[in-house]
């Protein structure tokens, strides 16, 4: 029986670890190695070099651009993003007035949170195409048309350098928020309803009721939420390589580093350069993700 | 599910509510018509882009250049079909249906046989394992990038589906081993027990037993799998990045078609290949948004 049983536990276990250890865990592994050598073109023998990928980077203007709206996109996009799913969610889930004493969602809150999730399950390539046509910089683009109804000269969303990032942001803003409403608005039914109750029995206004008590109860959320929209932000490689113009133009003014290092690699071939791009990137992705965690701690409210 | 409460009937309507009540039922007016126009806008944004996109593969090219905000003069599938033949979008849902079929069928066999053995058995190395599939869900597939170029590159599966595949499987055990081995700790353990003391063997146990126990979480996490392997972008075009456009996937077709547009380009055409991409996915996404809306957050919410 006991021999049956690991013999079991193996065979169960071997194809998945194996496929796993051989597509995921050993690529992670060589690209440390990788980041040291200097690796160029498919059949190059590469040499250990030591640091000097890394020293490079730190010369490297587009590198360094790239980290800049990395900066930007971690600053803005989550804040964004949360504000409007937290307003909506609220709006949803507790604004629909009291009812023997409970809060209770608007009207039609279920119709609005499946349309408002939509975006999330949309490819983000395909949104990418997608809104190349909404944002294209003649009146035959969907917004600069509408500006044109009100007499307002067409806007450059994507081919003015100084514009470009954000109408990115917009996107990924656009296409976040419906997935944080439905993140939220779980958080939310998991506060008990006695307490917006005894809340609302003392007085409470819609503001106080947000304010002080949605959102305190609900930073547990918020902070996964905010880790989460992190991560996306050190992507965001599908929207740029698909929406920008020239691949993170104009001008490098949208590159990231996802998609410098997907062109160092495989449109340039120098793997050992893109390798030391994707080490920064990951400690970077895993620093930002502590930090989070460790500076927004408090102390759990349990109920 | 928080809306529920929103549907109950009134429980209390003590008449000592009454007058403050309707004070309250008042301002409650202004503040629901504001939110329901925030609402709405919302909506609208949401749903106008996609709306426009496939009223846009009706119209011609003039009207598409023209005002952006009318309707199609008429409405023909003209474009639909250039968009399958000339532009091999019809070519591009193909391979996608079958590389996302087997990859999620495969994810779901390998998947759910590891996450049952790591929930459910008591050995050396379980917890080991268990967090080397888990650690997986925090790192940025770009570190793995050249490497995992180089690894499907060496085993002769660059440029086909087979490798496509293989690949997609791997980076979904991650998240699909967390999520299973939750749901298969839940399950009563009694009833496994039973089955094995019959004299059931442990393969079919799990098999006849415990999958169809375990199906509500095992369809959560099938779609989720078909829709995160469906939308993927960055693995085909490294992995399928050769001389091979007869073996595309959707996504990478259609940025394709979209990135060689100038503006001589068939734009009906375009929108009726965006439109064919997200139809499905909406089809879907529609039957089972419970599902989707709960399993896509249940990750986070853990």
């Amino acid at each position: 029986m006991r021999h049956g049983r690991y013999r079991f536990i193996v065979g169960f276990l071997a194809a998945p670890v194996i496929l796993y250890v051989v597509f995921v865990i050993s690529p992670y592994l060589q690209a440390f190695q990788i980041s040291l050598t200097n690796w160029k073109g498919i059949s190059a023998n590469p040499q250990f070099i030591g640091l000097e990928n890394y020293s490079r980077l730190l010369d490297d203007e587009v590198f360094w651009a790239a980290v800049r709206h990395h900066g930007v996109l971690l600053l803005v996009m989550p804040l964004v993003t949360i504000v409007i799913a937290l307003f909506f969610s609220f709006l949803l889930n507790l604004s629909g007035g009291q009812r023997g004493g409970q809060m209770t969602g608007i009207w039609g809150s279920k119709v609005y949170r499946v349309i408002f999730f939509l975006p999330q399950v949309l490819a983000v390539a395909i949104v990418g195409v997608l809104f190349q046509a909404i944002y294209r910089p003649d009146e035959s683009g969907v917004i600069n048309g509408l500006l044109g109804l009100v007499g307002i000269k067409p806007v450059g969303w994507l081919i003015d350098p100084n514009l470009a990032l954000w109408s990115i942001i917009g996107v990924m803003v656009w296409q976040a928020v419906g997935f944080y409403v439905v993140l939220f608005s779980a958080g939310m039914s998991s506060i008990p309803k006695d307490v917006f109750e005894a809340a609302a029995l003392d007085g409470a206004g819609r503001y106080t009721l947000f304010f002080k008590i949605t959102l305190p109860l609900l930073w547990d959320t918020m902070q996964v939420a905010w880790v989460y929209l992190g991560i996306a932000a050190f992507d965001a490689f599908a929207l740029v390589q698909v929406l920008s113009v020239d691949r993170g133009g104009p001008d490098n003014s949208t590159t990231v580093l996802p998609l410098e290092i997907w062109r160092t690699a495989f449109n340039f071939s120098k793997f050992g350069y893109a390798s030391a791009m994707g080490v920064v990137l990951f400690f970077m992705t895993i620093t930002f993700a502590a930090l989070t965690l460790r500076v927004t701690r408090r102390e759990r409210i349990e109920f | 599910m928080a809306t529920e409460t929103a549907y109950k009937p009134a429980s209390r309507t003590g008449s000592a509510h009454g007058r403050p009540k309707r004070k309250r039922g008042d301002q409650m007016g202004a503040f629901g018509a504001l939110s329901h126009l925030a609402l709405l806008v919302w909506s609208i944004l949401v749903i106008g882009p996609i709306l426009w996109t496939f009223l846009g593969s009706f119209k011609t090219n003039t009207e598409i250049f023209g005002d952006p905000i009318t309707l199609p003069s008429t409405y023909n599938w003209d474009a639909w079909g250039r968009a399958i033949d000339k532009a091999h979008v019809g070519q591009y849902m193909l391979n996608t249906v079958f590389v996302v079929a087997c990859s999620t069928a495969l994810t779901m066999l390998l998947g759910s046989m590891a996450a049952y053995v790591l929930s459910r058995y008591t050995f050396p190395g379980n917890r080991a394992i268990y967090f080397l599939f888990v650690s997986g869900m925090t790192f940025p597939v770009f570190l793995a990038l050249v490497p995992l170029f180089f690894v499907v590159r060496n085993l002769g599966l660059i440029d086909t589906h087979f490798g496509v595949i293989l690949v997609y499987t791997a980076y979904s055990l991650p998240f699909t081993v967390f999520f299973l081995s939750a749901f298969f700790k839940t399950l009563p353990t009694s009833v496994g027990e039973a089955a094995m003391m019959d004299g059931c063997s442990h393969t079919r146990t799990f098999f006849q037993i415990m999958v169809p126990m375990a199906k509500p979480g095992l369809i959560s996490i099938t779609i989720f799998n078909i829709l995160g392997q469906w939308n993927q972008y960055l693995l085909p075009i490294v992995l399928l990045s050769g001389n091979v456009e007869d073996k595309w996937l959707i996504t990478q077709g259609i940025a394709n078609i979209s990135t060689n547009a100038g503006y001589e380009a068939d734009w009906p055409g375009l929108f009726a290949a965006l439109s064919m991409a997200i139809i499905p996915v909406m089809i879907i996404y529609i039957i089972f948004q419970r599902q989707i809306q709960s399993g896509l957050t249940s990750g986070a919410v853990k």
